[in-house]
């Protein structure tokens, strides 16, 4: 097990930073050698994570690749790292977003390059920091870290708008934040008078039984930090904005990473932790869910400008995972996970889709293009692939994800499936509409009829995404193995806890939640 | 009659004393530059020896001079605080003091004996001592306010401060009269041991006195109500000064404070803790949301140090002994994140000119990277974003309120952080996101405002990430409460 030994998690989080700080010494106007050097360290990190997904123990129903050494003893705070199923997937994701970033921002960005790929790696550090931690503290410091360079990619490198996007950004997150700090806190404090240990330990911490009542206060500053970051309607009007103003890389990452930390929160964080609470917020999540679903197919439909429009459809898109994860079976849950991924895949390379056009004619409005196809064909090509895999066309990895959660929503309850299953005819309508109007048709606007068709750096890019898109709709068993014993171990925890807690409360299960939650652990 | 090895417990303040005197010999015997560069230097050197002598008396326990005089680890804490603030703020006035025109050698001894004075405001549980360093604290502070004599509102800061403080001091004095008017002691100590016997004890005329305590302290924490002096004479005095105001009088008033009340008032925690709540929530908001619309950066950082102290405060209320440490640690978060903030705001201003606009700060990044970045990280500190000090500190204090159960203080608190980060970011957002506006001119660059924002930034991430010796040294500090 010499192997295993080597704090590879360690690596992956502080190699970037090293990274960073070497660039932070580096002349300004070499502008080639800041470029690769970054591409040449995102490759480094992403060959040092694959091994990750290959040595990784399915069957093993615990924490893997755990690194734990003191941080402040005294108050229990450790540097505890260790993933599971459900993260190495997302880990992976955020090494293999960040070299397609850094490949898509070659010609991009011109402006403070040095800056810039040092914001980048710095970002990559707080990610994969964030999705490893298991100890609250650590977690907290990664999660409130991710903010910085988002908010100065948003707010040097963006749009017109974008001062007012990086602080709306800014302070939606850390309000949420804050209000799960005081949750955080009030957990720890309840740990401490029924056990009498002092301990930001995420394992220890889901052994905490904590009375009904007090769930609903504690899961509420949580879900709340988490729906924002989602984001969950209504709370989501920071990312149309943030999105749209965004530089192309920085659009992808949010979409591609940033978002999931929200759901991924609710994952580890808020549902394990404080279990009934999380079955009785049920309806509500999984209303809000539905109406995020469906309210942001709507208003995609009538987006005049295509990053708004991807913008929205995330909202959408993300409505779906939450609905999966609160179905709080194993096809919702796992639908939502690998709904995690495809969203990350497909919406960012819808996203590198528009940047590759805005950088010909900085343009996003859906009105200045049109038959586009005959002009570039090869970018036809691809824009349809995943355009396709984003209304989840059967063969493309978002068919799986959506098929799944909508199993889960429907064994769960028919009404919230049902209606769920609407979004899934919104989304091709807008999807769709907004790719004839892109791409068919005769070419209207003359600045069009000369657009240089896709070059051999934005093809390779190109065919990575489409690659995974291919790779996970066609053959999603090889994702799905990693997670499976997570997902269970996951729900039955979360099913044992919560009528723990209702055992303890002297109230018992609602006849028919019961009924829903012992489903939970069959196998798929 | 006092035995002459009690003076050994006080080399510290004998060393500041003696040094203060010996610059202002020098500097009536020099001139110009010369003597603002000597006496700079020399007060460097003297507050090193003092800083010697301090370290030295860690650990040690002592009562001196008939119990007027208190030698402990609370003190020796706040000591060392104390003469970090004036070292740095002696190497900042290298330069800056010369510059200003304003660095004689009374410049440096007020400055020795305004640090002397906070000693010995925090090194007494006896009401007259605690009472006299005050005054020796006030006097100094007041002449410094106002050294830059040909500037108006330098004038006037030092007006407003001595008659508001002045004010001030006698609603503390009156306090500590009727409460000695009412039990017949001046010592804290002693008042503990009374109202122990002497539970439940609730005379007319000890109350009021409590109140005038709170009233007087709340003046110099700049508590709200009594913050009406703060953004003025913060913004009019010489922008040094403002620094070690900002750090070394909120300590030292913090220091007698928590000493005071967490000796002998404890008994009384449910009346007081009611009356500061409210104050706490005020300074929190009031502090941060008037800095919201301020265009100034020294008048920004003066609100926002209002509402710092609101964030301390909320330590304070629960009245956990234990977790007094919060606050200590705390304090010394916020002086190197201001002193930081300050030595920048320093760099980046010219000669005679003593305001700090917005606009002079818009496309600092491209300008002058490397204190574009320092500035990032004090205002990322002052917002309490992790890894920084300015993090723990807040997450410390606010967990002794989660603790105590004083949920809502604990929301109000970290919502208000929110409102906080609003402006600390409106000043990054100017300085990377925003075009140079006009002809800002060069910076004032001298290798003693790098070494102080070095300094300060080693401080704020050595704190923020190995916490462990500093939480260790704030805990044994409030060791004597137990």
């Amino acid at each position: 097990m010499t192997v295993m030994s080597v704090p590879i998690l360690s690596f992956l989080i502080f190699f970037p930073l090293l990274g960073a700080v070497i660039l932070l010494f580096a002349n300004r106007r070499n502008v080639q050698f800041i470029k690769v050097f970054t591409l040449v360290i995102s490759l480094i990190e992403l060959a040092v994570s694959i091994p990750l997904f290959f040595r990784f123990d399915d069957a093993a129903k615990t924490m893997q690749f755990v690194e734990k050494a003191d941080w402040f003893p005294e108050w229990g705070i450790s540097y505890f790292l260790g993933i599971d199923g459900i993260s190495l997937l997302l880990v992976l994701l955020t090494t293999f977003l960040t070299v397609i970033c850094v490949l898509c921002s070659w010609k991009a960005i011109e402006d403070r390059v040095k800056e810039y790929y040092i914001t980048f790696l710095f970002l990559e550090t707080a990610m994969i920091g964030t999705l490893c931690a298991l100890d609250l503290i650590l977690f907290y410091v990664f999660w409130e870290l991710m903010l910085i360079p988002m908010y100065l990619l948003i707010g040097v490198w963006g749009g017109p708008r974008r001062i007012y996007a990086a602080i709306k950004f800014f302070l939606f997150t850390m309000a949420g934040s804050v209000l799960m700090l005081v949750a955080i806190l009030t957990l720890y404090f309840f740990y401490y008078n029924s056990t009498g240990v002092y301990t930001f330990n995420v394992l220890e911490l889901y052994k905490a039984s904590v009375p009904i009542a007090k769930q609903y206060w504690l899961f509420g500053a949580f879900a709340l930090s988490f729906a924002i970051k989602v984001p969950m309607f209504p709370v989501h009007t920071w990312l149309p904005d943030a999105h749209t103003e965004a530089p192309t890389a920085g659009s992808v990452i949010l979409a591609g990473v940033l978002l999931k930390m929200g759901t991924y929160g609710f994952i580890r964080f808020a549902i394990p932790l404080f279990p009934a609470a999380a079955i009785d917020a049920m309806p509500l999540m999984s209303i809000l869910a539905v109406i995020g679903i469906i309210y942001g197919a709507i208003v995609s439909m009538m987006q005049p400008d295509l990053k708004r429009l991807i913008a929205f459809s995330s909202v959408s898109h993300l409505g779906y995972v939450m609905l999966g994860i609160f179905a709080f079976n194993m096809q919702g849950v796992q639908g939502g996970i690998y709904q995690m991924l495809n969203h990350g895949i497909s919406t960012g390379g819808l996203f590198l889709i528009v940047g590759m056009i805005y950088e010909r004619r900085h343009t996003r409005m859906i009105s200045d293009f049109g038959g586009l196809s005959k002009v570039m064909p090869i970018f036809a090509v691809f824009f349809m692939i995943i355009t396709l895999s984003s209304i989840a066309l059967p063969g493309t990895n978002g068919f799986v994800g959506e098929f799944l959660i909508l199993l889960g929503a429907f064994k769960s309850n028919v009404v919230y499936g049902t209606l769920a299953t609407t979004g899934v005819i919104l989304g091709a309508v807008y999807m769709l509409w907004m790719f004839q109007r892109v791409m068919f048709g005769v070419v209207t606007k003359d600045e069009n009829r000369n657009l240089k068709d896709l070059g051999g750096r934005e093809i390779l890019i190109l065919v990575c995404m489409v690659f995974f898109i291919i790779l996970m709709g066609v053959y999603p068993k090889m994702f799905f193995k990693k997670m499976d014993t997570s997902v269970t171990e996951y729900l039955a925890l979360v099913k044992q806890k919560s009528a723990q807690a209702r055992i303890l409360e002297g109230n018992t299960v609602p006849a028919k939640m019961a009924g829903e939650v012992t489903n939970t652990n069959m196998t798929r | 009659m006092i035995p002459a090895c009690e003076f050994r417990w006080i080399m510290p303040e004998i060393m500041l004393t003696g040094w203060g005197l010996l610059l202002l010999i020098i500097g009536g015997l020099t001139r110009g530059s010369v003597a603002s560069k000597t006496c700079g230097v020399l007060s460097v050197i003297g507050s090193a020896c003092a800083m010697y002598f301090t370290v030295n008396l860690w650990g040690a326990n002592q009562e001196v001079f008939n119990q007027l005089y208190t030698i402990d680890n609370y003190g020796t804490f706040f000591k060392g605080l104390f003469i970090a603030i004036l070292i740095l703020v002696s190497v900042v006035s290298l330069r800056y003091a010369d510059r200003e025109e304003i660095g004689s050698g009374e410049y440096y001894a007020l400055l020795m004996f305004g640090v002397l004075g906070m000693m010995v405001m925090t090194s007494s549980h006896h009401f007259v001592t605690i009472f006299i360093g005050l005054e020796v604290m006030s006097l100094s502070i007041y002449v410094l306010c106002g050294l830059l004599r040909g500037n108006l509102s330098s004038v006037e800061a030092s007006l407003k401060y001595f008659l508001l403080g002045a004010f001030a001091t006698a609603f503390l004095l009156y306090g500590m009269a009727m409460i000695y008017g009412s039990t017949g002691l001046m010592d804290v100590a002693e008042l503990k041991r009374f109202f122990l016997l002497k539970q439940p004890f609730s005379a007319t005329m000890f109350i009021i006195g409590l109140g005038f305590l709170i009233v007087g302290f709340g003046f110099k924490i700049a508590s709200v109500p009594f913050h009406m002096w703060t953004p003025d004479v913060y913004q009019g005095a010489p922008t040094s000064i403002t620094a070690y105001m900002a750090t070394g009088v909120k300590a030292a008033a913090f220091g007698a404070l928590i000493r005071v009340f967490f000796t002998a008032f404890v008994p009384f925690q449910f009346g007081w803790s009611e009356i500061i709540w409210i104050l706490a929530v005020l300074t929190m908001c009031v502090g941060n949301i008037t800095a919201l619309v301020q265009h100034d950066i020294k008048r920004m950082l003066a609100y926002s140090s209002i509402a710092h102290a609101g964030y301390i405060l909320v330590a304070f209320i629960t009245g956990d002994r234990t977790l007094a440490s919060s606050m200590l640690y705390y304090l010394m978060a916020y002086s190197f994140m201001n002193i930081g903030a300050f030595t920048v705001v320093i760099a980046l201003q010219k000669k005679g000119e003593n305001n700090s606009d917005l606009d002079s700060y818009a496309g600092l990044g491209a300008r002058h990277p490397f204190i574009a970045l320092c500035m990032s990280i004090f205002l990322l500190s002052l917002a309490g974003v992790p890894p920084l000090a300015g993090f723990m500190g807040k997450f410390y204090v606010f967990s002794t309120a989660v603790k105590a159960q004083y949920y809502w203080l604990a929301i109000i608190g970290f919502l208000n952080s929110v409102v906080a980060a609003y402006y600390y970011l409106r000043v990054m957002m100017y300085m990377y996101f925003k075009e140079t506006i006009g002809e800002p001119g060069a910076a004032d660059k001298a290798p003693g405002y790098g070494l102080v924002m070095l300094i300060c930034i080693w401080a704020l991430l050595h704190m923020g990430i190995f916490p462990k010796t500093f939480l260790l040294m704030a805990q044994k500090a409030v060791g004597i409460f137990s």
